[in-house]
């Protein structure tokens, strides 16, 4: 498991995760076709597209919930190349580094938003447990790495402005929290990389805008690079480093956000063709922007 | 007047007594159609074959009775037309019952401790009692596969079963005595588990459940078929009855009473193996409620919760689910060895489907994850049982709507909010109605 695969490619300093020519069939649809793009260390990434382009499909590739039918996903974790695509789930989290949350938030609603955060310190803590073993018998170091976790959970819910309802059950919460916490708790796996599955969605502009602090805060503070799927645009135009557009599939488009509003091809596959439309949303983009 | 406003004042004020007359008349109506056919036309034989000989009048006795009876129900003690809020559970109903719960715990494990030697108590109640720690243990351990890790497991009792024989096949064969053959019961049984658990739980709810199901039954068929290890539907008998460490229940000079000075007596054995069962069940009782605070047991509920959020936060749901179900199996195995060396016989008979769906009923009726809610579950259903064995068949009736009523009035079973497993500045019980059942 810690050996370096013999094939993995050595990345670039500055790229976090290499996607090179991934693409996922299911049966005869092409949900994702020959995508190649990168991921730079403390970046916010965005990736873009219209319905259905294959946006969330990526990701899922990228986190190990979907096995690629072609392509090759590198991550660099501290001078570590490790290959996604042959990892399993868990270990994509644990030993790559990689995290998640949902389009739809899948937070453990009947535990408190506290309990949410330690799972997911779920490896370290089972490690200082002895496997469960020493933790039953009390002995060993469980209790002050419990002590540990707990601090560090609390330092979240203070980050997220939830430190008052630590200690309700996470179904109880507004969505906007709900939506913090399940960041959170992905934060609280330690991550090189956190993918957002639309973070913003259904959010009201103040919580949008809480939001984007929040992630450009994980960009410095954390140095962990995002990778976030997006359809609000201020957001995604605000505060990411680097955008990267899907269309049916394929990639249209790469670059830096100014560019790729501009780009002809970006406009006319998020907007359709209809020449009104298009100015009519320009105008709304350069409106969010300024 | 618009129909905002009409609505408004329909809804506002539901006239009474012509709810409750529409009400019961439609009752009436309904008993009408099923009365008429059932009550109203009875086949009679004629000269000419079957004839139908027309009662219309008790029909109408029917149909009278059950409008009146309505109608007075619906004045007094329904409202009809105003609807209950659908939440089945009220949090404080949920919140009241759980601190009952609390306060009584202790006491109940005090009472559990005097009980042989609280006066009136006879050599049967001190039987009951172990018959019911028995269940106790065994719903216990079965809450941690189902109550916490949210795998719903049928098969229960083919753990039980392993955990029996194991004692009774090590004791007749290798001559091994009850105190070393009790932890390799609960290793064998564990063992069980993981073997079983490793193919199937990929599965998930109904498959996972119907899956469990076949492999109780397979391990019954096997016991039963299996003549030359198992002994078939004749069992195993004469399995070694349990000592007080080395010191055997028996009358003479080296026997358990003869040694502490005590006047020989049938009971000793009895009131030690209720104590053992006591100490199995309360052993069971802190492993795990020690595992709930542990990352594993957390896991589980996380599991419970959400499978796929555990697997993007790096938890391994594999191994997760499998130490649940070993360590569910492990403490049936425990209990099985319990059983065996207390009925000092043992056949499959011991081991159906009925034992399995009576222990998933005590978790299910005392609440998934609720340590206290199982025992009361269990001394009722179990207790209850016996209280009633005069009543011979008609048990099964009265079983069937105590169920029934518990379902209906706590669908979540008797203790249904959790505890948090840690808090940072205060412990507040979450409402069952916010817990997930699992999916498998």
């Amino acid at each position: 498991m810690t050996v370096k695969p013999l094939d993995a490619p050595t990345l670039p300093p500055d790229v976090l995760l290499r996607v090179e020519r991934l693409t996922m069939r299911f049966g005869g649809l092409v949900a994702v076709d020959d995508v190649s793009f990168d991921v730079r260390r403390g970046e916010i990434t965005a990736l873009i597209g219209p319905n259905g382009a294959g946006k969330t499909t990526v990701f899922n590739c990228i986190t190990g919930f979907y096995k690629p039918t072609v392509g090759r996903l590198t991550l660099d974790r501290d001078g570590r190349p490790w290959l996604l695509e042959r990892l399993r789930d868990h270990q994509i989290s644990r030993e790559a580094g990689v995290a998640r949350t949902f389009q739809n938030i899948r937070l453990f609603g009947g535990m408190t938003a506290l309990e949410n955060l330690l799972v997911a310190q779920h490896a370290p803590l089972m490690k200082a447990s002895g496997m469960t073993v020493l933790g039953v018998l009390g002995v060993g170091g469980f209790g002050k790495a419990e002590r540990a976790a707990i601090e560090k959970a609390r330092r979240w819910l203070e980050r997220i402005g939830l430190a008052d309802r630590a200690d309700d059950p996470a179904a109880d919460l507004p969505y906007g929290d709900q939506r913090r916490l399940e960041i959170a708790r992905a934060m609280c796996t330690d991550p090189v990389l956190l993918c957002l599955d639309e973070p913003a969605a259904g959010l009201n502009p103040r919580e949008s805008a809480d939001l984007n602090a929040l992630l450009r805060s994980i960009r410095s503070e954390d140095g962990a690079a995002v990778l976030l799927i997006e359809h609000d645009m201020s957001v995604v135009m605000e505060i990411s480093d680097h955008v990267v557009v899907l269309d049916y599939g394929r990639l249209i488009c790469d670059g830096a956000p100014k560019s790729v509003r501009e780009d002809p091809r970006v406009i006319a596959a998020y907007l359709g063709v209809e020449d009104e439309e298009v100015s009519a949303v320009e105008r709304e983009i350069e409106e969010t922007a300024s | 007047m618009t129909v905002a406003e009409h609505d408004a004042v329909t809804r506002s004020e539901p006239p009474a007594f012509a709810a409750a007359l529409r009400d019961a008349f439609v009752a009436a109506l309904i008993a009408l159609g099923l009365a008429a056919p059932m009550m109203g036309l009875m086949a009679t034989p004629g000269p000419e074959g079957l004839k139908l000989e027309p009662h219309w009048q008790r029909v109408a006795i029917a149909v009278a009775v059950v409008f009146v009876g309505r109608l007075i129900l619906n004045l007094t003690i329904w409202r009809p037309g105003v609807r209950k809020p659908k939440t089945a559970n009220s949090p404080r109903t949920d919140a009241m019952l759980a601190r009952i719960a609390k306060l009584l715990a202790p006491a109940a494990i005090v009472i559990a401790v005097a009980l042989p030697f609280l006066p009136g108590v006879e050599r049967y109640t001190v039987d009951l009692g172990i018959l019911v720690l028995t269940y106790v243990m065994l719903g216990w351990g079965l809450n941690i596969v189902v109550g916490l890790a949210g795998l719903l497991d049928l098969g229960y009792v083919a753990f039980y079963a392993v955990g029996a024989y194991s004692y009774a096949l090590l004791a007749q064969h290798f001559g091994l005595g009850f105190w070393i053959c009790l932890p390799l019961a609960g290793i064998l049984a564990a063992f069980w588990g993981v073997i079983l658990g490793f193919p199937v739980l990929r599965l998930r709810g109904d498959y996972l459940a119907i899956v469990t199901l076949a492999f109780g039954e397979i391990i019954r068929i096997v016991l039963l078929n299996w003549y030359w290890f198992t002994g078939g539907p004749n069992g195993i008998g004469q399995i070694p009855r349990p000592s007080f460490f080395g010191l055997e229940f028996k009358p003479g000079p080296d026997g358990f009473a003869a040694t502490f000075g005590l006047q020989f007596s049938g009971l000793h054995r009895i009131i030690f193996l209720y104590y053992l069962i006591l100490a199995l069940a309360l052993i069971t009782n802190f492993v795990t409620i020690r595992l709930r605070r542990l990352p594993i047991g957390r896991a589980w509920e996380a599991l419970r919760e959400d499978e796929i959020a555990c697997r993007s936060l790096g938890i391994n749901t594999v191994t997760t689910k499998l130490t649940a179900f070993a360590l569910g199996a492990m403490f049936a195995g425990f209990a099985g060895s319990f059983f065996a060396t207390r009925q000092g016989f043992i056949s499959p008979e011991s081991f159906v489907f009925m034992e399995s769906a009576l222990i998933l009923a005590i978790v299910v009726l005392g609440g998934m994850g609720s340590q206290f809610g199982v025992a009361i579950a269990a001394l009722v259903m179990i207790g209850g049982f016996e209280l009633f064995r005069e009543f011979k068949d008609y048990r099964m009736i009265v079983f069937g709507a105590v169920m029934v009523l518990i379902m209906v009035w706590r669908p979540r079973g008797l203790v249904s909010s959790r505890t948090p497993s840690v808090f940072l500045k205060e412990k507040k019980t979450i409402a069952g109605a916010l817990v997930q059942e699992g999916h498998g």
